[in-house]
């Protein structure tokens, strides 16, 4: 086959073709030929009807089996869903295995939900560059709702919250010292906290206390935050996302969904900008000495870098 | 491959009922070691199921794996599932349990390379490089 | 009690018990010229530290055997896995190998069987009869054991997720050979924990696969006393890629769910522990497969003892089936594998193995032909019969090393059974991933050391030859599954529906009450209805496992 063009591929997002839509989000991950075309040619009005959900947890919590009850749920509702399933590259190869997919595969022939797995790739600025793009794409692709799914440890975690408009943490019992760990860093970060595996033991003292974590952030929107479920045995899910639809409705009419929507806006450019100028300052010292202080030595790269090539911006 | 370079995208499949997935596992750590992205669909699945997965995921290279004797049927399979699906530009590599005489007809019927026990890590992690980049290079001779 | 008084109290008690019921091969066993053989070999001292550790065969901790005289009694039961295509090939293939002096059938079922498909489900396609035997309906189970009477022999049945199906099959057919339950002999596999880390043959999730399993621990304790229910098996988790020791520890972690699943059913622990069976893979590494044997049994013991406060021997007693490791055979230059396969089958009978398997030379290339079976076969007789290492007990026993080693197995499989328990038990291991990770790790680094050719394969990626010549290969006809699928639809449209319909419709009655679903399973196979109609009714009640 001829490799599409981007007005071909932005058509083809209009028509659901699969193979466009992995095509276009290849297109610009890779920062390719064609990327700022198809950026520019997604319809932006159809982003504000779309619900970003962040989901994130430890390792073996059953935050896999969760984003799969969710797309059931989602799909016998009838909605298109778009899922972002993020695992980490390798930092001595910068290779990845995305293992993911896996438990999507029981939609692998749902023509109404599109998954694409992403690697983290290392990169200078995070994941909200490419991920950021790849929700616009999938919006443009008419998925109403669009789960970014992501390992809770690391810096990949923070960049889907600050994608996501709602941004749920799964927790399992028998993650002791983990939960503890991370009880601080859960206030700020996760909108719904979802207890899975909550028929085993040790279950109920996991809600308790984490009610009582979340205790002050219900009293904004009077939503519970802390939720129980089953998800091998789809249950629970239907509850949790009667909830995300109606904080989603308290975000939009609060005007706090716009400032999330702002924030992510700033991360992504954040992103791109480092994105775009790692090749340049990766070229730019190879030509300077190591003997100054690497601070030092950025500081003279930025101002030599930027100021010799001020105004043209590298694709 | 560097981290500088994009990495290429390839998916592990095993087609049928076949769970032995020791083999599998290790191509498809093997590759995330030279640097590939590598999807695993797990054991258990139909053609079908690999080949929506390969154009979705927009791959380089689809690699399969059967040790039950069911090769014959399954792996052609895929390849005409990715036609039916506009993918018949993405090459298809096969291993496992496969006799010498039946190397030549999945060659026929479309698979890009067949690998038998035995065969060193090496050459099979070359063939996927090889199976990539010409799968690139096509793609930019098209433009 | 001395020290010389424990051993002839052993003398007294154990070994005159077993001589009195089976008396040994011969009268007396010597080598050529006349020196007589011992039955068994002691040290000069017995310490404390002896009787602790090894003490005599036949007797607590079992580290020397389950049997006083082990092979100077009766050989391990000669047990050749087969099966293939359809039910009349392979009854013809088990009726060949009892002609051959085998002394028990294993039964190898195809890939949809094992799955719980019928032979014309979608998913099927391309996988019937190719790695075993196609079983629809009673019909084909009807076939397979067409003139083999199934009082006179032991089956083993390598099924587990729908071992229920299968089992209740076999039961109707020796009903209608006129044989009752209770004089059946044999195994079937039933390990399902096993599959979800290793083998891949899943249907439903480990925890109502653990409920069929002490259904049918609870129905056979009463009804099928000879039969046992289960085969605990780390012969697959090793093929994966596991060590010696994750082997160990990963099939006694399982075997530790099964009987705490059974005891919380209410089940008594001396009544079910005793037709709990072992299955372990014997691979290359010779001693360090010796070792591993005797710790394996050694940790059982003490688990079943001291944990779960076992009181008769048979309870702690771990017996257990080898096959040799199908992983290590190689494609290249095939009769080396005669040769690797002989290492392995000497291990096993070192280790004290109660039956075994041995791998035909060409199964790196395809199912084997009917010549390479026999080698195989062979191999194990002239182990028996020609190397003498079977006329005296556990003759690597006070071997430096050996001894060594089955501790250090032994400790390190100790540690990973705390440390699967720390992280809330085996189900909860395999549902975040944790063994399958373990087992992952330990095969990617053994294949690394074969591609670095620090690990040397003969014939792999060290003296290696060009081959002309291609070995005579076993194929499955193509056409199996269109016979196979014809005659499906010829029983579907010859039985009774109505008492069809009736008996799934109990027996999903049963499913969501939870009650013991053996009677209602035996009543749908009777009247034919199929392993796929079966297992549909408990895929909707159950769910489905996916990895």
């Amino acid at each position: 086959m001829t490799v599409p063009t981007s007005e071909q591929l932005l058509s083809g997002l209009k028509s659901h073709d699969p193979r466009a839509i992995g095509r276009a989000i290849s297109v610009v991950e890779n920062n390719g030929e064609g990327a700022a075309a198809i950026l520019a040619g997604l319809d932006r009005d159809i982003l504000q009807k779309v619900v970003v959900l962040g989901i994130t947890g430890p390792p073996g919590a059953g935050k896999s089996t969760l984003s799969s009850g969710i797309v059931k749920n989602l799909r016998s509702a009838g909605k298109r869903v778009g899922i972002i399933a993020v695992d980490p590259s390798s930092p001595i190869s910068g290779g990845a295995i995305l293992g993911d997919r896996i438990r999507m595969m029981d939609h692998a022939l749902d023509p109404d939900v599109v998954v694409r797995s992403m690697a983290t790739r290392g990169r200078l600025g995070g994941l909200c560059a490419s991920a950021g793009a790849t929700v616009r794409i999938m919006a443009a692709a008419e998925c109403e709702l669009i789960l970014i799914e992501t390992v809770g440890v690391g810096q990949s975690e923070m960049d889907i919250v600050q994608l996501a408009d709602i941004t749920i943490m799964v927790l399992a019992p028998g993650f002791g010292d983990d939960i503890q760990a991370m009880k601080a860093g859960l206030l700020e970060v996760a909108d719904f906290l979802v207890v899975n595996k909550s028929d085993q033991p040790g279950a109920s003292g996991l809600i308790m206390d984490m009610e009582q974590t979340f205790s002050a952030k219900e009293e904004e929107s009077g939503i519970a935050r802390v939720l129980e479920t089953v998800a091998s045995e789809n249950r629970g899910i239907r509850e949790l996302l009667e909830r995300v639809d109606r904080f989603n409705g308290y975000l939009l009419d609060s005007g706090l969904k716009e400032q999330r929507r702002s924030r992510a806006l700033n991360a992504e450019t954040l992103d791109w900008i480092l994105e775009m100028l790692r090749p340049r300052f990766l070229q730019a010292m190879e030509k300077t000495s190591m003997e100054n202080d690497p601070r030092i030595r950025a500081k003279e790269l930025i101002r030599t870098t930027l100021r010799l090539h001020s105004t043209d911006t590298q694709e | 491959m560097t981290t500088e370079q994009t990495p290429y995208r390839v998916l592990i499949g095993k087609p049928g009922l076949d769970g032995h997935d020791r083999g599998a596992k290790f191509i498809a750590r093997a590759l995330r070691d030279q640097g590939f992205e590598v999807i695993y669909t797990g054991i258990r699945r139909t053609a079908a199921e690999i080949a929506a997965t390969a154009i979705q995921e927009d791959v380089d290279v689809v690699g399969l794996s059967s040790l039950s004797g069911a090769h014959l049927r399954l792996f052609p399979e895929v390849v005409s599932e990715l036609e039916a699906r506009g993918g018949a530009d993405i090459p298809v590599l096969g291993g496992g349990v496969i006799p010498d005489e039946d190397i030549a007809t999945l060659l026929e019927n479309g698979l890009t390379g067949i690998f038998t026990p035995g065969t060193p890590a090496d050459t099979i992690i070359s063939s996927f490089i090889e199976a990539s980049q010409r799968h690139r290079d096509h793609d930019s001779s098209n433009k | 009690m001395s020290r010389k008084n424990r051993y002839s109290d052993w003398q007294e008690n154990e070994l005159a018990a077993s001589l009195n019921r089976f008396p040994e091969r011969k009268e007396e066993f010597s080598l050529h010229g006349g020196a007589e053989i011992p039955r068994l070999a002691l040290p000069e001292n017995m310490d404390d530290s002896y009787f602790e550790k090894l003490g005599f065969p036949g007797r607590y901790p079992y580290t020397r055997g389950v049997q006083p005289t082990m092979y100077r009694g009766r050989f391990w039961t000669m047990r050749q896995y087969a099966g293939f295509s359809s039910a009349a090939e392979s009854n013809k293939r088990y009726r060949y190998l009892l002609e051959q002096g085998t002394t028990g059938l294993s039964v190898a079922f195809d890939l949809p069987t094992q799955i719980g498909y019928d032979s014309d489900d979608a998913m099927a396609m391309g996988e019937v009869g190719k790695v075993g035997v196609a079983i629809d309906t009673l019909a084909d189970m009807e076939m397979l054991f067409k003139d083999i009477p199934l009082d006179k022999i032991s089956t083993s049945m390598t099924i587990n997720s729908p071992a229920i199906v299968l089992l209740a099959m076999y039961i109707v057919v020796a009903e209608k050979q006129g044989i009752a339950a209770d004089k059946l002999r044999g195994t079937i596999q039933n390990d399902v924990l096993k599959e979800y880390v290793a083998r891949g043959t899943y249907i439903f999730p480990p925890r109502p696969s653990l409920g069929l399993i002490t259904d049918i621990f609870q129905w056979c304790s009463s009804n099928m006393p000879l039969f046992n229910t289960i085969s605990i098996s780390g012969y697959h988790i090793r093929e994966a890629g596991s060590t010696a020791a994750q082997e160990v520890a990963f099939t006694l972690a399982n075997g530790i769910t099964y009987v705490q699943t059974a005891l919380d059913a209410g089940l008594e622990l001396d009544h079910f522990a005793r037709r709990l069976a072992f299955f372990f893979n014997a691979s290359s590494n010779l001693l360090e497969e010796v070792a591993k044997f005797r710790a394996a049994r050694r940790l059982w013991a003490r688990l079943m003892k001291n944990r779960f406060g076992a009181k008769k021997p048979a309870s702690m007693m771990m017996r257990f089936h080898t096959q040799t490791a199908g992983s290590s055979l190689a494609a290249q230059q095939i009769d080396n594998n005669i040769v690797r396969v002989t290492i392995q089958a000497l291990a096993a009978v070192f280790g004290g193995t109660q039956s075994l398997h041995t791998n035909s030379r060409d199964e790196a290339l395809s199912l084997p032909t009917e010549d390479s079976v026999r080698t195989a076969l062979r191999t194990q007789q002239i182990i028996a019969h020609e190397s003498g290492v079977a006329d005296t007990v556990d003759p690597f026993a006070g071997s430096y090393y050996i001894e060594q080693l089955t501790d250090s197995i032994e400790l390190a499989a100790e540690e990973l059974i705390s440390k699967i328990e720390q992280k809330g038990g085996v189900v909860a291991c395999i549902e975040d991933g944790f063994i399958q990770r373990q087992i992952e790790q330990a095969a990617y680094d053994y294949q690394k050391e074969i591609e670095s050719g620090e690990r040397v394969i003969v014939g792999v990626n060290r003296f290696q030859i060009d081959e002309e010549e291609k070995p005579e290969l076993l194929r499955v006809d193509p056409a199996v599954e269109a016979a196979q699928t014809a005659a499906l639809r010829n029983i579907r449209n010859s039985r009774d529906d109505k008492a069809v319909h009736a008996t799934l419709s109990t027996l999903k009655e049963a499913a969501e009450s939870g009650g013991n679903l053996m009677e209602p399973i035996i009543a749908a196979v009777r009247v034919y209805a199929s392993l796929g109609e079966i297992c549909t009714v408990l895929r909707e009640i159950f769910g489905e496992y996916r990895d």
